[in-house]
């Protein structure tokens, strides 16, 4: 067997192993459904009731990739900024980590409160919030690593401030920006998951994480679990996107590209 | 003859008040190929950063008596390759032009004759990692010469490589130098490249570097690959290498 099989066929083996232990322990045990479902029924429901739950999965994943989206874009904006001067540096960056170590929770409903004729505003703020430091923090990182040769090289001939961003920093970046958006990609679901409890079934259109709340309080556990599994999917999507998007980019010249 | 550059008395003290260099006076003339030796420390490539305009002279000054450098009119040669490893050596030798403000299209041509110079004709589109260490060199160098620089400052360019490799690099620079009619200040810690490849060699003492030397290589050119196991060239060596051992045991 190759090593590359190997690596798919290890992990889906513990997979298997796993859930014929719970399909095991759920019928041995006589485990109530509305307490623990066994993995064949929440199969069923997937089957059943998936499709009642992906509109609800498209409305967290739109708030998701908005919030991304901003993320990146004023993420960016920001980390260009904080690179322009130690001084603009260290007089912001502490306010931008108290924003982001204060718990999104706590923060969530005063946006909410503030925000209220829009929701899908609010979840944006929320998860705009939970997913744009790791952008900032990697990407200023970068822009400050140029190589110092490579700056005199730029100074010797006589580049432009835009210049030296362009050609220097932001190349030189490049890497750390995309490791931080990977980062942000899955804080921007966990962001957008928590301002959808928080806000709970306040719009019009609901999000997979209300709907997770609601099916809680009905005791629809099989369907709350499918509801589980399409976030945690969607989870890995955003990861395994991310990911191959970064390879592609950096495929010509960086180590982390290598195959 | 006018000097291409002069220094007159240039010292440079850094902020520590650590004394790198003291009271350099150094005048190169146009044509010349000028090395630098000296023990590690000893401030030859400060000196180098000076003259290229990369660092502020402490005391002191930097004649250009043919008026000041424009951009592209100096080209330098780091001690590692320098390049961009997100940009093919094409785009590495495009950069002097490029920061010009020439389009990739309109440089086409003479990027083309750099990497043909420096033998990477076949390689244009490798990005530097696919390159050997030698061959990154040349394209460093194809990129310091793309401008035709008036003068050519390298920085210990060969060092990091090996000695097969750097032999060879040595002979091409030369080639290069005679066909090309460049005026070069090379800095280095061997003495017997120093002396193969130069009309002139200037020996520096340790800390605070002081010129305390300053050898010319009577040698004929062009310079062969035996000549370097000639009597003639190890009595240059000998010369210089008694003159940095004086300034070190000083």
């Amino acid at each position: 067997m190759s090593d590359r099989l190997k690596g798919i066929a290890a992990p889906v083996a513990i997979a298997l192993v796993f859930f014929a232990l719970w399909e095991a322990a759920v019928r041995g045990y006589a485990i109530p459904p509305y307490l623990l479902p066994g993995p064949v029924l929440i199969l069923q429901t997937l089957w059943s009731d998936g499709p009642d739950l992906f509109g609800s999965l498209l409305v967290t994943l739109k708030t998701t990739l908005a919030a991304l989206a901003a993320a990146t874009i004023l993420g960016l904006a920001i980390a260009v900024l904080l690179s322009q001067s130690r001084l603009v540096e260290r007089s912001f960056y502490p306010y931008l980590v108290a924003l982001q170590v204060t718990p999104i929770v706590s923060i969530a409903p005063l946006i909410i409160i503030w925000v209220k004729d829009d929701v899908f505003l609010a979840l944006l703020i929320c998860a705009w919030i939970v997913a744009f430091f790791p952008i900032v923090a990697n990407t200023t990182l970068g822009l400050n690593s140029v190589d110092r040769d490579l700056g005199d090289l730029f100074r010797l001939y006589r580049a432009t401030r835009w210049q030296r961003l362009a050609h220097l920093q932001m190349p030189t970046a490049l890497p750390y920006f995309l490791a931080g958006l990977r980062i942000s990609g899955g804080l921007a679901l966990i962001g957008t998951v928590v301002a959808e409890f928080v806000a709970g079934t306040g719009g019009t259109e609901t999000g997979l994480a209300t709907r997770i709340l609601e099916l809680g309080f009905r005791l629809q556990i099989a369907k709350m679990f499918v509801a589980l599994l399409l976030l945690s999917l969607t989870g890995i999507a955003i990861h395994a996107i991310l990911g191959i998007f970064a390879r592609y980019l950096l495929r010509d010249w960086h180590e982390s590209a290598r195959s | 003859m006018t000097a291409l550059v002069a220094t007159e008395r240039l010292c440079k003290i850094f902020d520590g008040g650590t004394r790198a260099l003291d009271a350099i006076d150094l005048a190169v003339e146009p044509g010349e190929f000028v090395s630098i030796v000296g023990p590690s420390g000893c401030g030859k490539s400060t000196l180098l950063r000076l003259i290229a305009g990369l660092s502020p002279a402490s005391e002191g000054r930097i004649v250009w008596p043919g008026g000041a450098p424009g951009r592209g009119e100096i080209g330098f040669v780091f001690q590692d390759a320098t390049l961009m490893p997100w940009a093919t050596a094409f785009d590495n030798v495009w950069l002097p032009l490029h920061l010009g403000g020439r389009s990739r299209a309109e440089s086409r041509a003479e990027i083309d004759q750099a990497l043909k110079l420096v033998e990477l004709d076949g390689f244009a589109a490798s990005y530097p990692r696919a390159l050997s260490g030698g061959m990154r060199m040349r394209v460093s160098i194809a990129r310091a010469l793309v401008t035709h620089p008036r003068i050519l400052l390298l920085d210990e360019p060969f060092a990091a490589l090996d000695e097969i490799t750097r032999f060879r690099l040595n002979d091409d620079l030369l080639r290069l130098w005679r066909a090309q009619g460049w005026t070069v200040i090379f800095v280095t810690h061997s003495v017997f490249e120093a002396v193969y490849l130069s009309t002139r060699v200037v020996v520096m003492s340790p800390r605070p570097g002081r010129i305390v030397a300053d050898v010319a290589v009577d040698l004929p050119q062009p310079r062969q690959p035996a000549m370097r196991t000639s009597a003639e060239f190890g009595a240059v060596a000998r010369a210089v290498s008694d003159r940095l051992s004086v300034a070190m045991a000083a």
